[in-house]
């Protein structure tokens, strides 16, 4: 219990990563639904560094930097779809736009 | 009281930073006014880039505090800054999702258990090889920074190319035309 194994770093990833998916799902504002995902993308690195740790290897850390480099690329993108959004609607909510909806 | 906590420290610290993680990441997903969630983001950054710097992996705890705290976070902000968020009062915070998030959740927490319970206990690594080089210990910046160019050479300069496509995107996204 009192020594910190891999084990908990993956309970702890794993909680984080189940409140993102829930954030993703459940909220109506799109910038609150970019920072679930951001929060689900930090999770996985999170179980990259534990195993990384474990199997003494860094190719973990190293897969984590590339992570990090598509959530910010995601980041950006996102973003600026919101903005897009935001300037065609004047809503960031995103259950407005509907169209798509059959 | 001393000896307790260098006994356990790396306990004591785990579970302060990773209930900072888990308080504020229920912070994000809600709290009313998006100014508050983006904060609440900042607070689980920092508390994950400290447990990374727990796990011997120091050059992704500075990348975390650089490009989340740093980067990602302005951007955020920038964007709350830029639209409108009135009338947040009589605004609905959920939409009507809830019950599929639920089921999603209960699924997902049931896949994990079982994933949990079926791995075997985990024995504690070796974390000299994350700040070594051929056996001499040179500090895990190095020693990331030399796999990255050596091995991960073609991904890397990939992930170059995916930053400038990203950034070429966000411009015209963001463009007023």
């Amino acid at each position: 219990m009192l020594e910190i194994t891999t084990n908990h770093y993956l309970v702890l990833g794993f909680i984080l990563f189940a409140i993102g998916l829930v954030g993703l799902v459940v909220r109506r504002n799109l910038i609150v639904v970019l920072m679930s995902i951001e929060l689900m993308l930090n999770s996985v690195n999170l179980n990259l560094i534990a195993f990384s740790h474990q199997l003494a290897d860094l190719a973990g850390q190293v897969f984590a930097v590339f992570t990090i480099t598509v959530a910010a690329g995601e980041a950006a993108v996102g973003l600026g779809i919101l903005l897009a959004l935001y300037r065609l609607r004047g809503t960031t909510e995103i259950d407005v736009p509907s169209e798509l909806r059959g | 009281m001393i000896e307790l906590l260098t006994q356990h420290g790396e306990a004591i610290l785990f579970y302060a930073f990773a209930l900072a993680a888990v308080v504020s990441a229920v912070g994000v997903i809600s709290l009313r006014n998006p100014m508050y969630c983006a904060l609440s983001l900042l607070v689980t950054f920092l508390a994950v880039a400290a447990l990374f710097l727990m796990r011997h992996a120091e050059l992704l705890g500075m990348v975390q505090l650089f490009v989340y705290g740093g980067g990602i976070m302005v951007l955020f902000l920038f964007v709350i800054m830029l639209v409108n968020l009135h009338r947040l009062r009589e605004v609905r915070l959920f939409n009507e999702q809830v019950p599929i998030a639920l089921v999603l959740g209960v699924l997902l927490v049931a896949l994990f258990g079982w994933v949990f319970l079926s791995l075997p206990a985990s024995a504690p690594g070796d974390s000299t090889a994350l700040v070594s080089l051929d056996g001499e210990v040179v500090g895990n910046a190095k020693a990331v920074a030399w796999v990255l160019y050596t091995e991960y050479l073609l991904p890397f300069e990939i992930a170059s190319i995916f930053l400038l496509v990203a950034m070429i995107g966000a411009v015209v996204l963001g463009r007023r035309d």
